[in-house]
């Protein structure tokens, strides 16, 4: 298979309009990903997938991420005039990174026998903008695990022909896999509670015993 | 000549009326906690939706809480009858995530044991497949049987039968007991004879090729679209086996071949695992004569407290259901950021529907049971 750069020239170049960018991986497995947008993601696949050289016949792997708001401190050393002369100060500076959430697909090729190629797609934040298009009908192997992102993340996924929930029950309203989920209190009695069973245990009773 | 009996009633708008049967979740053939909402025309099957969750405990968040090493325990759990072969697509991914290498005993051991869980999972699925169709009892115990015969040596190596937590990061826990070549080498080489006995009891089986030969057929387009892996895949001639195709691990030493069924029908899909049980046993005998001595970890590794540097990998290996892969991200703490599991079951049930429209609800059984499903990996 060609390299990244390559064929992320190769996607602009064969759908019009279409912005591809490539992200890179610190670890040791070297596995860059290429992240698409939203509006020409469908087209692209199908590109990916039918292009003679290329042949990404079987979508493996399709999961979702988590991102949210974090706020970077980095060190800046900054030239400063500190009691007439110039010097070189450290300075703190607090970045924020925007809060998404991601869908992550890994492709490869049957065919050709290569791969991954894992593509990234991003929603704009993780509130109310959560859609992103389905590659369902790209990809059936995606049915299932778009429809696990959504229980579990809570991404849209335009396009899908049976967006349920499949893990979690249909009356059930918020997303698991989210980093800030918050387990329900469903405190059971326990005769023997003991570690952060038994703090639990004073919240629901006071002297750690019902009655 | 009989006149047939029934005919099909007709409901006040004049649509044909259909029968809505919720098969499971307790159903002594859909193999744990499983449910299927099947809409019957008679007794032909026009609607059928897999229902899931059943045995849904959120193991990738439980995984996100714990630290590296924690996790392989409840690797095992997924899916519960290789639990080995769990071990290893997951110290596979935090060798790539973490860049360990893994000494050539440790790789040789690992083989050993996937291609022993590879034997385990084809002899029991064709058990309980032959179970679906009616063969009550006698095929699966003397699947279970052999079964038996390799968790024994399962014990003696890991100290548990099925939940065996045996494989670390960069190697294996520990190393094989005095006699355990010896004691596998004995059962590879007396287990053609079961192979033998099982065929000359069933494959030949006027009912067994009456209820699997054309039924559940899948197309090698349809297949690869939906992410078909495994066994299933190469029933219909899709030549993509990831021991040939990635050559993980020492796979590239071996020689062995890869069945390939024609049909795609369930006859095939059986065929497939027995041949499959044949090309391990290739594999075994070629690893049990290799397998050099030497450390069966690498001294770099460290277990505990493990923190791979910020970046992710996706590492898979062909288990004996299909294409089992991790995905993690990390973000240099001491627990994954993200955790994920690719579930060869759950993926390889999408075209369930497909292959059951316009059968009977009897061959939806024997479908389902040709599919091979773990409920404990496909609801996680």
């Amino acid at each position: 298979m060609e390299a990244l750069e390559q064929l992320k020239a190769r996607v602009e170049a064969a759908v019009p309009g279409a912005q591809a960018e490539i992200v890179p991986n610190g670890s040791p497995a070297n596995q860059p990903s290429l992240s698409l947008d939203c509006g020409h993601a469908r087209t692209v696949a199908e590109f990916l997938r039918d292009d003679p050289d290329l042949r990404f016949d079987y979508a493996s792997n399709v999961t979702g991420v988590d991102w949210p708001e974090k706020t970077i401190k980095e060190k800046i050393k900054v030239k400063k005039l500190v009691s007439g002369v110039e010097k070189e100060v450290e300075e703190v500076c607090e970045r924020k990174t925007p809060a998404y959430l991601e869908a992550v697909y890994h492709l490869y090729s049957m065919a050709r026998k290569h791969g991954p190629l894992i593509l990234r797609l991003r929603t704009e934040n993780r509130s109310d903008k959560v859609t992103l298009p389905s590659l369902t009908p790209v990809w059936r192997s995606c049915e299932f695990q778009e429809r696990e992102i959504f229980d579990l993340y809570g991404i849209i996924f335009e396009g899908h022909t049976d967006l349920r929930r499949i893990l979690m029950w249909p009356e059930f309203t918020d997303h698991p896999m989210r980093k800030d989920y918050v387990e329900p209190d469903d405190y059971e009695y326990e005769p023997t509670p003991h570690d952060d069973v038994l703090t639990r245990a004073r919240q629901h009773y006071p002297g750690g015993t019902p009655a | 000549m009989i006149a047939p009996s029934a005919t099909l009633e007709l409901g006040e708008s004049g649509e044909p009326q259909l029968l809505e049967v919720s098969l499971g979740p307790q159903h002594p053939s859909t193999h744990g906690v499983f449910r299927m909402d099947v809409s019957l025309d008679g007794e032909t099957v026009v609607k059928l939706k897999p229902v899931f969750g059943y045995l849904h405990r959120n193991h990738e968040k439980i995984a996100e809480k714990c630290s590296y090493l924690g996790s392989i325990p409840y690797t095992d759990r997924l899916d519960y009858i290789c639990s080995l072969t769990n071990n290893w697509a997951y110290a596979m991914t935090v060798e790539k995530l973490a860049g360990l290498g893994v000494p050539e005993r440790a790789e040789y051991i690992r083989v050993i044991l996937s291609e022993l869980t590879r034997l385990i999972n084809h002899s029991a699925l064709a058990g309980f497949l032959l179970q679906d169709m009616g063969a009550l009892g006698t095929p699966l115990m003397y699947a279970f049987r052999e079964r038996e015969k390799i968790l024994d040596l399962f014990e003696s190596l890991t100290g548990a039968r099925m939940m065996c937590n045996y494989m670390r990061f960069g190697g294996c826990r520990c190393d094989l007991p005095p006699g355990w070549i010896e004691q596998t080498k004995n059962l590879v080489a007396n287990f053609p004879k079961f192979l033998d006995e099982f065929e000359s009891l069933l494959t030949g089986n006027e009912i067994l090729r009456a209820r699997t030969e054309g039924v559940g057929v899948l197309t090698p387009q349809l297949a690869v679209n939906a992410g078909v892996t495994g066994p299933m895949l190469r029933a219909t001639g899709v030549n993509y086996d990831i021991r040939k195709v990635d050559q993980y691990g020492v796979y590239g030493r071996f020689k062995f071949r890869v069945p390939l069924g024609e049909r795609g029908d369930v006859f095939d899909r059986y065929m497939i695992r027995i041949l499959e049980m044949r090309e391990s046993l290739k594999i075994l005998e070629q690893a049990l004569r290799d397998i050099p001595a030497g450390p069966i970890i690498d001294p770099k590794a460290k277990l505990r407290n493990l923190r791979p540097k910020a970046g992710e990998a996706y590492g898979r290996i062909e288990g004996p259901k299909g294409e089992l892969g991790f995905y993690l991200i990390s973000d240099g703490g001491p627990n994954p950021y993200r955790y994920r599991i690719r579930p060869p079951s759950l993926i390889n049930l999408t075209i369930l529907e497909d292959m059951c429209l316009g059968r009977t609800i009897a061959d939806a059984v024997v479908i389902l049971g040709s599919v091979d499903i773990v409920l404990g990996e496909v609801d996680r």
